[in-house]
């Protein structure tokens, strides 16, 4: 069996992204410098406002409680008046 | 609606009368219902039943078959009477008694027993009584 080389191939790529001094992808210098404008643009933006924080508990609504609080309300009167009515069971 | 309102104006005396009769017949009612009965106002003194927090008589210590009697005869008459109230309140049994317990509690005498939110009996004091915080005031 032979082996064939390609001719006119690309030229192998060995440089890792991020890590040439000319290919690759790359931040310039000055990206880092408008970043941090943005982050400090951003924090005197902020700096008027009110910060609103998410709860780190989830938000618990115990309806069950006020639903039973309207209802034994609302009896409170009869109930009154049921125990009036019957003095030899109560 | 309107005959009813037309009929009351025309006679005041027929209402007042109406009125008058319902009264009485709500004093008779009163007067004719039993006070409780000896056996168990004894043993609601001595602390052998008390006031549950549903309503309900509860036996703070093991109770003697007589006092079991007294208590399980109470409570049936008492779940009648919530069975009827509630389903005219269109409300449930339970919530019935509990709104009922909340005002038997606080009806107990000092030296009564009656349970508190944590389930614990209590000898009713001059203080007010340690109650369920969904009960009104």
């Amino acid at each position: 069996m032979k082996r064939h080389a390609l001719t006119n191939r690309a030229r192998i790529a060995n440089t890792g992204t991020m890590q040439g001094t000319r290919f690759g992808k790359r931040w310039s210098a000055w990206s880092g410098v408008s970043r941090l404008g943005v982050v400090m643009g951003s924090a005197l933006a902020l700096g008027g406002c009110i910060s609103v924080n998410a709860p780190d508990k989830p938000i618990v609504i115990e309806l069950n409680i006020n639903i039973k609080q309207e209802v034994v309300y609302r009896l409170a009167a009869d109930a009154g008046n049921t125990i009036k009515e019957n003095p030899d069971i109560f | 609606m309107f005959g009813l309102t037309d009929q009351l104006q025309r006679r005041p005396a027929t209402l007042l009368a109406g009125s008058l009769a319902l009264a009485v017949m709500a004093l008779s009612a009163s007067a004719s219902a039993q006070q409780r009965d000896p056996a168990y106002a004894a043993a609601r003194a001595a602390g052998k039943v008390g006031e549950k927090t549903d309503g309900f008589l509860g036996y703070p210590t093991p109770p003697s078959a007589e006092v079991r009697k007294i208590g399980e005869d109470i409570n049936i008459k008492r779940r009648e009477v919530y069975a009827q109230k509630a389903a005219a309140q269109k409300a449930t049994i339970d919530d019935y008694g509990f709104t009922s317990g909340c005002q038997l509690i606080l009806a107990t005498a000092p030296g009564e027993k009656y349970q508190a939110p944590d389930g614990s009996w209590q000898t009713r004091t001059s203080e007010p009584p340690l109650r369920n915080n969904k009960c009104p005031a």
